[in-house]
């Protein structure tokens, strides 16, 4: 059932596949975030309690979900390089790390922009914001534990069970508005029940999550092609590679 | 439109602050990492090359010293 996988556990085959994908992740994710922000920003209409300052849902909500999204697959990707012995899947797995960390921000950074006016204050301590926060270390800490050692395969392993441990926080995350009573609000739109968000609202929200899932998708796309050519720099296929994109320009 | 006018769109009915700090501050996030990424491919395909005509001076410097070679294998 899975054989069609097994090929792209060879580096070289991942590398063409990435390169073949990626185009079309960034087609979806200018379109989508294009259309969505201008969408949410200019003709969404107002929310009757929180005026136009509502209109920062349009990138709160969409790098929140995906934040942890990001998480949950960066963890199927360490499970997967420690099950199968894939080192292909450890390079996915840190390929996805940094653009998880700039989600995280996004999410944080949105939040407590929101948060001034609405609460009056940048920042509270409380359940959801914390446990984000966290988040954001668990990132942090995969890129760092895996730039800490010069065997990358053993990086791949030490930082694939931090990556794998951490995945306790994506609940806590997800069910902190209703574990403990936070000045957060409830979810909106990634529940079992209908949305509670008027249609017009939503459309250009789901946009953008579409877009945003693209702009993750070709980041990580490009990054893990990187790592395959700095893992396999002296392999033929990887010089021909570079001789075929650089042309005559760097002929030696 | 929700807005009536340029001055009106750009004040975000008084949360301009908020509202333009956090699209700005997430385009700015989003341009950097997918600009760092690109230009760490080209750095990367660089550096292949160099590697590889490092190896092949490395090759060529153990060619042209068959003697001192020898010297050391027959010990």
């Amino acid at each position: 059932m899975w054989k069609w996988l097994h090929p792209y556990a060879k580096t070289e085959n991942a590398y063409q596949l990435c390169k073949t994908l990626q185009p079309y992740f960034w087609g979806v994710a200018v379109v989508a975030l294009v259309v969505g922000t201008i969408w949410g920003l200019a003709f969404a209409p107002q929310d009757y309690q929180q005026g136009d300052s509502f209109r920062i849902i349009y990138i709160h909500v969409p790098s929140a979900i995906l934040s942890m999204s990001t998480y949950v697959a960066m963890a199927v990707a360490a499970l997967v390089g420690m099950v199968w012995q894939w080192r292909t899947a450890f390079m996915a797995m840190i390929a996805m790390a940094p653009i998880g960390a700039v989600m995280t921000f996004i999410a944080l950074f949105t939040g407590a922009a929101w948060g001034k006016p609405m609460w009056g204050a940048w920042w509270v301590w409380d359940a959801r914001l914390t446990s984000e926060l966290i988040l954001l270390f668990l990132y942090l800490g995969v890129i760092a534990l895996y730039s800490a050692f010069e065997d990358k395969q053993q990086a791949g392993k030490a930082a694939g069970v931090m990556a794998l441990v951490g995945v306790v926080n994506v609940p806590i995350i997800h069910y902190s508005v209703e574990w403990w009573n936070t000045l957060h609000q409830g979810a909106t739109i990634s529940k079992f029940d209908k949305p509670s968000i008027a249609p017009e609202m939503l459309w250009p929200l789901l946009l953008n999550l579409l877009g945003f899932a693209a702009f993750i998708a070709a980041v990580t796309v490009m990054r893990l092609r990187n790592e395959i050519v700095r893992r396999e720099i002296q392999r033929p296929w990887v010089v021909e590679l570079a001789q075929q994109e650089l042309g005559g320009r760097n002929a030696v | 439109m929700q807005f009536d006018s340029w001055q009106a769109f750009l004040s975000m009915g008084g949360y301009a602050l908020y509202v333009w700090l956090s699209f700005g501050v997430t385009f700015i996030a989003m341009l950097a990492i997918a600009w760092g990424s690109a230009r760490q491919h080209t750095q990367l395909m660089q550096q292949v090359l160099k590697e590889r005509a490092r190896r092949a001076r490395i090759r060529q410097a153990r060619q042209n010293e068959p003697v001192q070679t020898a010297g050391l294998d027959a010990k």
